[in-house]
Parts: C-alpha cells; structure tokens; sequence
C-alpha cells in the first residue's frame, strides 16, 4: 500500500512546479510504476492524464522488459518527437516515472538539465518521506472504514 | 499496488482480470464501459492487435463511489491471453491488488483455463504475490452457449479453493457488475485488514 499524505504531496508538487517553470515545458506529470498519477503541473486540462499515466506505466514497465531481456538494469530515459508534442519520460529513483511534455518554446537540452536537477530534488523528498513513515505512523483512513461502509459501498441495487 | 492519496482523499486500486484467449475478458470491461455513467468512468484503452486481439492490455478507470469522504477508483486491466504474449501479461501483473479469472465454460476449452490458471498462478509468483493470499474471485463466462460444462465441474477444476465465483454471459452483461462489485468489495476489505 503506498499511502502519500498531504504535506509530502505539498512538497512534491511544489518540485514538480518549479520543473514546470523551469524547463518552459507544456506539462508534468509524476506517476507511479503502476500508472498512479501522483502529482501535475502546467497545461493539463484537456489533457487525459489517467490514461496518459496508465499507458507510461505500460509503456515503461514494456521498455523494462526489453532491458531485462538484453542484461540491462533499465532504459532510464525515453523521447519521443512529435510534429508539435515531444515527451520525455525518464525514471526516479527506480519507482517513480517523470513525464515532460514541451514543445518548440523549450529545448531537449534544457528539458533534459532541468529533469536531471528535479530528479534528484524528488529522490530527496522520497527518501525523506520513506524515513518518516517509518519514524512515525499516521493514523490511517481505513481506521475509521468499517465493514459495514465496505458493505455498503456495493449495495446500491 | 494501492494508492492512497490524502490531498486528493483517493482510495486507488487495481484488478487485473485474467484468462486464456478468448475467454471474454475484454467483453467484461466493454460491458462495464457502456453501462457505466459518464462522470464514474474514464476512457476506456484497448492496445490490440488489427484483428481486435489484445495485444498489450486494455484499461479502463472507474469511481465506485465515497466511503468516508474517499473517492474508491479502481484501474480494471485485461492482460492478452493468447500463450505467447506471456512476457506482457506479466508486466500487467506488476502491482496488483485483485484478480478476476475469466474461464471460458465450453468444454473443449478446458485444458486452456487450467493452462492459464498455472500460468498466472507462477507469474504472480514472480511478483511476489501468493494467488492464495490476494482478493481474488473466478467467472464463468460464456454460461449461454451449449458447448458449457456443467458448474459443479467447473467448479472443480478451476476453483478447487473455493473463492467467490460466478457465472456469467458477458456479451449481455450477465454476472459482469457482480464479479467486479465482488472483487473491489474484497480489494477494500484486504486494504483494511493491511492498516
């Protein structure tokens, strides 16, 4: 179960934010290795960020089993160039998929040295939030959730 | 693996539904798809081959409703059941939360739901997962056709540790919301005994 708590999702968005201004990119979106969105920034509305999430995940888990398959830890970056779109999508800390959207306002360059800082700021913060959960447990919302709710969640006909 | 996010007061999970090829698990998400309304669901992704066969997986997001000021979403996948893309139905696996077996009921299609039953019970393994130890429920599809083994010998052969298990047509839509009320029902009652 990964649970993320309202201050940690604070301080990674607030990464994610300054990546936004940073790198003059269209979007950013952080997901999870199983294609959980867990945080975005910048021109994301219209934007189907569930599937686009679902299918990076997929897309990610797919190249990893490429590198698997050719003795490789992992691919850690890919690009993709469109014609107005181009994504850079590259991994952190092992877990956690960076997406970049840009177009011609930006450069790869500049994409690429902004992730590179925003990768580390994020491993950072995950370690952090790992040594804290361990420090101290919070209470969880399922203390509260009783069977009963769970019943009725599902009794609606 | 779920994810629980309190900024957002989101509960999400993910069910894999499993089964060898043909068997109609593409057919319970479509189901699920149409009958859905429009604000509880998101689009539907098939990633399939030209001939309609799935290729990689399909995927579809569904809110099912609050439980303490928690939205419930779950992420239904479908892995490609055809034996040789056995590489990509492992991937699919990665971080599940809940499976749904789809067997296909007609007879000669047996020696296939066992080889696909071994073979998510071994990549499950390799996630780590104990087949025994997830939320997990079985469907007997395609219950309408006349080529349909008898539910006592499906029974005995695909659900010899008696988990939940249905029957089901899900080209109509028969047992298709009870599977998957069934397995999120267990999903949450698994997440809540993990606290």
């Amino acid at each position: 179960m990964e649970v993320l708590y309202e201050e940690q999702y604070q301080a990674i968005q607030a990464t994610v934010e300054r990546l936004y201004q940073d790198s003059n990119a269209m979007a950013i979106l952080l997901i999870d290795k199983n294609g959980q969105e867990i945080a975005s920034a910048g021109e994301i509305e219209g934007l189907d960020t569930t599937s686009l999430s679902s299918l990076t995940a997929g897309n990610v888990a797919a190249t990893g089993g490429i590198a698997k398959l050719l003795a490789e830890k992992e691919f850690t970056g890919q690009f993709h160039e469109g014609e107005h779109t181009n994504i850079h999508i590259s991994i952190v800390a092992q877990r956690i998929i960076l997406v970049v959207l840009f177009d011609q306002r930006t450069s790869l360059g500049l994409v690429r040295l902004r992730v590179r800082k925003a990768s580390k700021d994020i491993q950072t913060l995950l370690e952090e939030m790992s040594q804290q959960q361990q420090q101290q447990s919070k209470p969880s919302i399922f203390e509260e959730i009783t069977d009963a709710d769970i019943d009725n969640l599902f009794n609606d006909d | 693996m779920s994810f629980i996010n309190y900024s957002s007061r989101e509960i999400n999970c993910k069910i894999v539904y499993y089964g060898p090829g043909l068997c109609g698990k593409t057919t319970n998400l479509q189901y699920i798809y149409n009958k859905t309304s429009p604000d509880a669901k998101g689009k539907m992704i098939s990633l399939a081959t030209e001939t309609e066969r799935t290729l990689f997986f399909d995927f579809l997001p569904l809110s099912m409703g609050d439980i303490h000021g928690f939205k419930t979403r779950f992420h239904l996948y479908t892995v490609p059941g055809q034996v040789f893309y056995d590489a990509s139905r492992k991937l699919i696996l990665k971080g599940v939360d809940g499976v749904v077996f789809v067997a296909d009921s007609q007879v000669e299609r047996m020696e296939a739901n066992l080889e696909s039953l071994d073979n998510l019970r071994e990549n499950l393994e390799d996630h780590g997962f104990d087949l025994d130890k997830l939320p997990y429920v079985v469907q007997y599809n395609k219950q309408d056709l006349p080529n349909a083994a008898p539910l006592d010998e499906l029974k005995n052969l695909l659900n010899p540790t008696g988990v939940p298990d249905f029957s089901a047509v899900a080209v109509s839509g028969d047992g298709v919301f009870t599977t998957l009320k069934a397995v999120a029902k267990l999903v949450l009652l698994e997440l809540k005994k993990r606290r």
